[in-house]
């Protein structure tokens, strides 16, 4: 029977159906698919090769596992670390945390919003950029915070969080 | 001669890693074989980067807020000319911040490589480890945890000696330690900078613990977002474990305990015990009824002894000093000391440690340094999303369980954020219920749907179009869902709330009938307006209009066109002459 609320469509709508070579997802399986407990596990390093997670990867892993697919879909939503799009090259994350809020990460947020012309959770059309909100990044007492691939850069003012974007997008337009 | 770095997560954020390049650059241009070491960090944030010059006499000298330019000079004129560039030095006032604390959880950072076990063992670490396995029986251990009085710093402060003696009495087999490093509330770092800064006493704790609770295992679970401290812990693991502190038959005694860590995925309700076992177990993180509590029926459904971070690093200072020198500091029934996370509007934001029973104006003017601009302070939010405001009458309230529960607030786990004038009250309670309401597993519905409601009414509110009526429906559903809620995320969701309505309904009020925001927050309630007197006509805010709201000609006062603004504020922030006014 099909589902009346749309809920359904909008529930595939979240995951994205690239084919993806599973073949590097096999070692993972391979480690960890007998171990009680390691889904996260399975899943963390699942999107660290593909850089989110593929519904083909998750189904293999349902398969590969004897979990049933809705629950390794289950897992996966439920924590934000998991993404279901593929991303750009550099994932800004944006700290929306308390003392960022305090300390104005609202205007960081416009700032980069308009300079990257999208939204929180979009990927720029050159799939250079994503921009995502996260909630703390530990650094509370140099805020506003934001953390380009694992670099943090603290005490933000809209005008430098746009002069690290565009530091990074002349780079990459230069090379 | 040695330099030392600050190369804390804070510390990089600042630029801690141009700096260090700087001091190679420069040490190797000019032949000088002087050792960097580096460090975690020592708690004063707002000073980073971070450097210690050791001189030859032993004297130590600390330079603040160093940037790359200034490396050459310190070079030149202090570790080659022997007179330290006095202008960088950290000041003496704001090394009162560090001489004010008490350090016991922290009493490692900043001070060691916490890359070196063999830095930590120096220091003493280990010791009580040792001593414990080889002069204690747990059942003595236990009894020392309890006469120090140490409680929980994870938030609910339960007795830690009484969930000891739970896991150790519990039957089955085996028996685990877990350490929560989920540290959830958004604005507080506390069990980052240990686990940086100094991850061998959080371990040594841990392994205290289990030799007390009698398992054989222990686990990190530790926030995805911190990948400094799960690389460092990693080190320190491994590193435990050639020394032979982990593995098998540890020192000859018969013990065997190991350690392993677990990445969290990114979910704020998996800080609560139960839950975190869930996730553990590879199952969305949803809470379990208690009880059974962890300690009977936890991981696995097996006796679980689960510990906050900041719990488990003052324990070897407990064994080594006995559990009477830790009695002896705080208060009749908060013992020892406490670490917070000092951030938002305030000078000296960073880590501090400090005996309980201080009162918060001590820890935020004495120590933090008072309100950045000397603004009107107008509350500190502890406890985070689960916590609440504490206003300006009440800041004499000595920092102890119990007094700051009176408050409507909570311990929590140590964050503190100061709010000033500017920071809008209904808006803080808007931004907590925006975070709980997002965290809710969705378990039980007066959570999952109550905080949804009680967001939309804050939501209207701030955005101009609150009700009469709204202000009581709040309370109304506050109390509702604290009734109906399993677990202590839901329980508490509605604090930041109520205790904004406690102590700051007037602004609630003007918000609704005014449609006043005082704190010049909320954009939907601002008009902004130009001085024509004022107002020199330099042209500047009508470029920056996004909305060519603004119109006038050169050297003549401009007008805003209220119809077309959108309250972005840019006119605001541009203007030189504070032309631009907000009402
Ligand atoms: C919603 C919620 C979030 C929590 N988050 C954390 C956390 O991030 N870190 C933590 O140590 N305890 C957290 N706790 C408290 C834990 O459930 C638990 O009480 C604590 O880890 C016990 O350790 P302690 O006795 O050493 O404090 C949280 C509780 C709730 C209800
Ligand atoms: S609140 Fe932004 S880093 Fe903690």
């Amino acid at each position: 029977m099909q589902c009346c609320c749309g809920e359904e469509k909008k529930l595939e709508d979240r995951f994205s159906d690239n084919d993806v070579d599973l073949k590097p997802l096999q070692t993972v399986l391979d480690k960890y698919k007998n171990e009680s407990g390691s889904m996260i596990t399975i899943l963390q390093q699942t999107q660290e090769i593909y850089g989110y997670l593929p519904k083909k990867a998750l189904l293999h892993i349902a398969e590969e596992t004897g979990v049933k697919p809705a629950k390794v879909l289950g897992a996966a939503t439920f924590y934000t670390q998991f993404r279901f799009k593929p991303i750009g090259k550099y994932l800004v994350m944006l700290c929306q945390g308390t003392a960022c809020h305090v300390n104005g990460s609202e205007k960081i947020e416009e700032a980069i919003c308009d300079e990257l012309k999208i939204k929180d959770g979009e990927t720029t059309p050159d799939n250079l950029f994503t921009l995502e909100n996260v909630a703390c990044l530990g650094c509370c007492s140099l805020a506003p915070v934001m953390m380009i691939n694992g670099e943090a850069y603290g005490k933000l003012t809209p005008q430098s969080a746009r002069k690290v974007l565009r530091e990074i997008y002349k780079k990459e337009t230069n090379s | 001669m040695k330099i030392r770095i600050g190369f804390g997560s804070c510390g990089i954020a600042a630029g801690a890693r141009k700096v260090l390049a700087e001091f190679e650059k420069e040490f190797s241009q000019r032949g000088l074989d002087i050792p960097i070491t580096k460090t975690g960090c020592n708690g004063m944030c707002f000073n980073e980067p971070l450097i210690e010059v050791f001189d030859q006499d032993g004297q130590v000298f600390m330079y603040g807020k160093v940037m790359p330019e200034m490396v050459k000079e310190i070079i030149e004129q202090h570790v080659i000319g022997g007179q330290p560039v006095t202008e960088y030095l950290v000041s003496d006032d704001d090394l009162g911040f560090i001489n004010k604390q008490k350090r016991v959880a922290l009493r490692n950072c900043g001070n060691i490589d916490p890359e070196s076990i063999d830095d930590y063992m120096a220091s003493g670490g280990y010791q009580a480890f040792e001593k414990c396995l080889t002069q204690m029986t747990p059942e003595q251990v236990i009894e020392e945890i309890k006469i120090s009085g140490l409680r929980g710093r994870g938030g609910a402060g339960f007795p830690t000696w009484f969930k000891w003696n739970a896991t150790r009495q519990a039957k089955g087999a085996p028996k685990y330690v877990i350490c929560n490093a989920d540290e959830g509330d958004p604005g507080a770092f506390m069990d980052r900078s240990l686990l940086e800064s100094d991850p061998n006493s959080v371990m040594e704790g841990m392994m205290i613990a289990g030799y007390a609770v009698g398992a054989k295992e222990g686990i990190f679970y530790v926030r995805a977002e911190y990948p400094l401290a799960i690389k460092r812990l990693e080190m320190a693991i491994n590193q435990a474990r050639a020394k032979g502190f982990l593995g098998n038959n540890i020192l000859g005694t018969g013990f065997s305990f190991d350690l392993r860590i677990k990445a969290g995925a990114g979910a704020f309700v998996c800080g609560e015990e139960t839950a975190l076992i869930a996730s553990l177990e590879g199952e969305r993180g949803m809470p379990r009824l208690k009880p059974p509590f962890p300690a009977e029926k936890g991981y696995w459904r097996k006796p679980t002894n689960i510990n906050n971070v900041e719990t488990y690093a003052n324990v070897p200072w407990i064994l080594s000093n006995g559990g009477a020198a830790f009695a002896a500091m705080g208060t009749a029934t908060s013992k020892g000391t406490k670490v917070f996370a000092l951030a938002g509007k305030i000078k000296r934001g960073g880590l501090v440690e400090v005996p309980m029973g201080l009162t918060l104006r001590e820890v935020i003017y004495d120590i933090g340094g008072g309100i950045i601009g000397d603004k009107e302070f107008k509350g500190v939010q502890m406890g985070g999303p689960s916590g609440g405001c504490i206003p300006k009458e009440q800041l004499d309230t000595p920092i102890d369980y119990e007094s700051i529960t009176k408050t409507g607030a909570i311990m929590g786990s140590g964050g503190m954020i100061v709010m000033d004038e500017t920071t809008c009250m209904v808006d803080m309670a808007r931004f907590f219920l925006d975070f709980t309401q997002k965290e809710s597993c969705g378990k039980c519905y007066h959570c999952r749907l109550g905080t949804k409601r009680m967001l939309e009414i804050l939501n209207r509110i701030t955005s101009g179009e609150g009700k009469d009526g709204d202000i009581e429906l709040l309370e109304e559903l506050s109390v509702k869902i604290k009734e109906g809620s399993l677990c202590g995320l839901g329980q508490s969701a509605p604090n930041p709330a109520q205790s904004t309505i406690r102590y700051f309904r007037n602004e609630y009020e003007d918000h609704i009938y005014s449609k006043k925001c005082t704190a010049k927050k909320c954009k939907p309630l601002l008009t902004y307006s130009i001085n024509e007197d004022v107002c020199t006509g330099c042209t500047v805010c009508a470029k920056k209009c996004p909305v060519q709201a603004i119109k006038g000609e050169r050297k003549k006062p401009h007008v805003l066109d209220q119809s077309l603004c959108i309250k972005c504020g840019n006119c605001f922030d541009v203007c030189k002459f504070g032309a631009v006014q907000v009402d």
